[in-house]
């Protein structure tokens, strides 16, 4: 075989084999030109951009458990008599459903392992959905060009949810017939469509013998198909935006700076893919979940107290619970359910708001640009607070579908919870928006203390009055470029169009962005920083220069007047001041000593 | 967005919309570039690289140990016996083994790519996301003269047409669907009008109320005061699951509570609906459903579970907490010939939680 010369390569890469399988691909796939264009693409790397990789591995642990389970488990309602390995459960009578998912768990050896990696597997990956949207959402980068990225990541996150629920529902064991029953009640509760929607979905009555078998075709085949579908555009649009980064020294809005995909995040990512798979599989091994042995077929007649949804639609079970006595009533000869209509209307509105806020947000600031780069939470305050409030209306819900066990826990009244979270699910947000907002503030004006007055070094002077001060040193300029802001938004000034008149929507768009505008710190600028540097220079020296004369003055004193002015460095009493850990230090040279204690150290 | 459903939008030639309200600082602060690269401990010393590689396939070599093992505990650790103990073995041992591996797989990558891959970080530009401007002419060329060759925008009768034709033919498919549940039959006159079903139980004048799920018939006079008795009609027991049983039992359930008659609030037309202190209640929540299972003997509550509704069992089993909004429906009950509890008719009222056809 020819050597590859025409490449400046003396051997093909990876042997003569793996070249002549290359190139058999390549001359009937052209694959080399996308591996060209994505094989050293450049990832940016920030702990808080592995969240939607939890997410995305997870995923690929509950298709895969998923599809081990299929093997086994039967869509049937079709009433069997159990004689699997379980003992108590012996001749009962369930569904085909349940006695397979028995048979899963003690029939198959590593069936029941495999049975709660899918369960846990699919817990992860709707929390590992929900705290990447949160990131997302926290530092903007749903803004241009990712709108669209955020709306489809939003309906995988629906998605994910239909997943957990229909799958939640296939063992028909008590709780999932319970579950059902809720959902059936919801749906009869819709006005006109309601009654008929029911009755489809379930093959005519509740429970019927129709209902797992649909079920299982939309959790096996439709939505995974959807869901596969979406995720892969998903990620294509992060490579064709490319990914967002947190601002820094030299990461600007139009670079992006860090790690290529081969072989740094080929290495990270796919070793994370097996870090969580075996998470996953570790929970999976510790801890039971669902065992749905103990609960038995599905009656309608039983039911246990103190029953838990899976975590993601405790939000949705909450929210019914929080629904106060005797909202329904009969109007048009019609029933109108508000005690339903009203959480599936509260949970609506919170759905389309967080689908749409990057639209609303643009709206507001008619920014047409692009953003890749990553805020911080603190200096986007509005968005931060509204965040903050949705969070907590959220967490109320959620925390609502606990509530009995919230009362028996720690010895509460049912009623007492209940009103609590009520008023918590109005004020809550309230409070969370107007606190989250004054501390993101705060926490600017704090990152503009620092960058133009240094951080507090620990390092107390006495100053020749009798005065004490502690001494704040400067942050090198890397960790200033962080801390400055360098986009401000201001509200908007209502101009009357070309016909004089000011049209009603950019009035309302006005007092919009005075909401999200008016208080705001505007960011630091250069001759700020520079007069700020030189002052603060010029009293670092004028400390040093005091602290010299008091250090002499005490020498001569003592009659030693050649002693030095640094103290002795024992390695145990040193003054090192107190420096942010991201502060970079230059490494010193070889064979210099590292200046010790001031900056003034080297003229003496 | 507001200003964009404004319809005059595009007439108003000399408006402009309003600017975006970023307002760009005149005087930034310098990007001072990217900070030196740091060294890591692993570039600096040739030992520590060294043991970097090590930790590396170790970690990997550990995992086929790992690997090895689920292996052996799978065959070392049976589920036949059937026996708890076995199976938690079985469980714990197998994943143990799979996460070992596949955790000793994962850290020693990410070992791998942090402390011995390179670690220069490279910058990449970014472009604008839209297209060039020639891309985007010739795209719009492309539908242009598409449009232009086909008529489409020109041809309005066969646009028009054809997307009226297109979404008729949706409309088969969609009513297909109907077949979900199935339409009223000879045997089985109402299987097709769930608000039928719905207003209906197998409830009937004389059936008596037996316990659940052995459907033992109940005497009134066994019937202790205080006691909750979950109940389902006699006839129920009889009736296998292929013809519905789960489906009647779903909305027939009853709670029947024995209180001392002058406890009981009745009013006028309910007064002979009780017997002797014993009231029988729809089990089934007026909320979405579920069963309200569980008594409250003191204060003669019932309290459904799943969303803590509760129901005044002395009056009516009217809603006194919770987000239910109507009172459970009352059976009415009386005792035939030989003592047994029997119901006097139907539910006079759907049960369950409500719908829309419901009035």
């Amino acid at each position: 075989m020819a050597p590859a010369s025409t490449t400046g390569r003396d051997k093909p890469l990876g042997g003569r084999f793996i070249g002549a399988t290359a190139n058999y691909i390549d001359e009937r796939t052209s694959l080399s030109g996308f591996v060209k264009e994505l094989g050293r693409k450049i990832f940016p790397d920030h702990w808080s951009f592995m969240l939607g990789e939890i997410a995305l591995w997870a995923f690929v642990v509950v298709l895969l458990s998923g599809t081990f389970l299929t093997f086994f488990f039967q869509a049937s309602m079709v009433e069997t008599h159990y004689n699997g390995a379980f003992l108590p459960m012996r001749g009962i009578e369930m569904s085909a459903a349940m006695s397979s998912t028995l048979n899963i768990s003690f029939d198959i050896r590593g069936g029941l392992l495999v049975r709660q990696m899918h369960h846990w597997a699919a817990l992860v990956f709707v929390a590992g959905i929900g705290v990447h949207m949160l990131r997302v959402f926290f530092t903007g980068a749903f803004r241009k060009p990712r709108e669209l990225n955020w709306v489809i990541g939003f309906i995988l996150f629906i998605l994910a949810m239909a997943e957990g629920f229909t799958g939640y529902s296939l063992p028909d064991d008590v709780l999932s017939g319970n579950g059902l029953r809720i959902i059936d009640g919801m749906v009869k509760g819709i006005p006109l469509i309601g009654t008929w929607t029911s009755f489809l979905l379930f093959g005519g009555e509740f429970p019927g013998s129709a209902i797992v078998g649909r079920l299982y075709t939309l959790h096996i085949l439709l939505l995974p198909a959807i869901l596969v579908g979406l995720l892969v555009v998903h990620l294509m649009l992060m490579v064709i935006n490319k990914h967002t980064q947190f601002a820094g020294a030299g990461r600007t809005n139009s670079v992006v700076v860090g790690y290529p995909m081969m072989p740094v995040y080929m290495s990270k990512m796919g070793g994370f893919l097996f870090i969580t798979f075996g998470v996953i599989v570790l929970i999976a091994s510790l801890f039971t979940i669902n065992p749905i042995w103990n609960y038995g077929p599905y009656d309608p007649s039983p039911v246990s107290a103190g029953t838990q949804p899976d975590w993601y639609i405790g939000f949705a079970d909450g929210m019914l619970r929080l629904i106060p006595p005797g909202w329904e009533v009969v109007f048009l000869d019609r029933t109108w359910s508000f005690n339903i209509l009203v959480p599936l209307g509260v949970i609506g509105i919170f759905i389309v708001l967080v689908l749409i806020y990057p639209f609303i947000e643009a709206w507001v600031t008619g920014d047409k640009r692009e953003h890749h780069i990553a805020q911080r939470p603190r200096n986007a305050a509005t968005r931060t607070a509204i965040g903050a409030a949705g969070v907590t209306m959220y967490a109320v819900m959620w925390a609502a579908a606990s509530s009995d066990i919230i009362a028996t826990h720690f010895w509460l009244t049912m009623e007492g919870v209940i009103h609590t979270l009520q008023a918590l699910l109005i004020l809550g947000p309230i409070i969370a928006y107007f606190v989250t907002k004054r501390i993101c503030i705060a926490l600017q004006k704090k990152d503009r203390e620092i960058a133009l007055h240094g951080y507090e070094s620990g390092r107390i002077v006495r100053l020749p009055g009798g005065e004490y001060i502690e001494v704040h040193q400067p942050v090198d300029e890397y960790e200033r470029f962080k801390l400055a802001d360098f986009d401000t938004y201001e509200p908007l000034v209502v101009r009357p169009n070309a016909k004089g008149r000011i049209p009603w929507h950019e009035n309302f768009r006005s007092s919009i962005s005075r909401w999200f505008f008016e208080d705001r710190l505007t960011p630091v600028t250069q001759s700020e920083l520079d007069a700020a540097l030189a002052h603060q220079h010029h009293d670092l020296e004028h400390v040093a220069a005091e602290e010299d004369l008091e250090l002499q003055g005490a020498h001569e004193r003592a009659g030693v007047p050649d002693a030095p002015h640094t103290p002795i460095d024992d390695g145990r009493n040193s003054e090192v001041p107190v420096r942010p850990s991201n502060v970079i230090i230059p490494e010193p040279e070889p064979g210099t000593k590292a200046p010790k204690n001031r900056e003034k150290e080297s003229d003496q | 967005m507001a200003h964009e459903d404004d319809p005059l939008e595009h007439e108003r030639a000399s408006w402009k919309p309003s600017p975006g309200l970023a307002v760009a600082v005149s005087d930034p602060v310098s990007n001072p570039g990217l900070p030196p690269h740091r060294a890591r401990v692993t570039d600096k010393d040739p030992a520590a690289m060294q043991r970097a590689v090590r930790t590396v396939y170790t970690l990997f070599y550990l995992s086929i140990a790992g690997s090895i093992w689920a292996v052996a505990a799978y065959m070392l650790f049976p589920i036949e016996s059937g026996r708890i103990i076995d199976i938690r073995n079985n469980n714990l041992f197998i994943g143990l083994g799979i996460a070992f591996a596949l955790l000793a797989i994962g850290l020693g990558a990410i070992h791998w790519s942090k402390a011995v891959m390179s670690d220069k970080e490279f910058v990449e530009p970014r472009h604008a996301t839209r297209g060039r401007d020639t891309t985007r002419e010739a795209a719009i060329q492309a539908f242009a003269d598409a449009n232009e060759e086909s008529g489409f925008g020109r041809r309005v009768m066969i646009r028009n047409s054809l997307i009226a034709a297109v979404v008729a033919s949706v409309v088969p498919g969609v009513v297909l669907f109907r077949g979900l549940a199935p339409f009223n039959s000879p045997d089985n006159p109402h299987a097709g009008d769930p608000v039928y079903l719905l207003e209906h139980t197998m409830w009937k004048k004389g059936m008596r109320l037996a316990h659940d799920p052995s459907g033992e018939p109940i005497r009134a006079a066994d019937l202790t005061l205080g006691s909750a008795v979950h109940v389902i009609p006699e006839e129920l027991a009889t009736v296998s699951h292929s013809d519905g049983y789960l489906e009647e039992k779903a909305k027939a359930l009853v709670l029947l509570v024995r209180l001392l008659p002058e406890q009981l609030t009745e009013s006028e037309e309910r007064k002979d609906w009780s017997y002797n202190g014993i009231v029988a209640y729809s089990k089934v929540c007026t909320h979405v459903g579920c069963p309200v299972a569980l008594y409250e003997q003191q204060t003669h509550h019932l309290l459904c579970p799943c969303h803590q509704s509760q129901f005044d069992v002395t009056d009516h089993a009217k809603v006194i907490f919770g987000p239910a909004a109507r009172p459970l429906p009352q059976l009415p009950i009386t005792v035939d010939a030989d003592g047994y509890l029997v119901a006097q008719s139907d539910f006079t009222e759907p049960v369950g939680p409500s719908f829309w056809e419901r009035h």
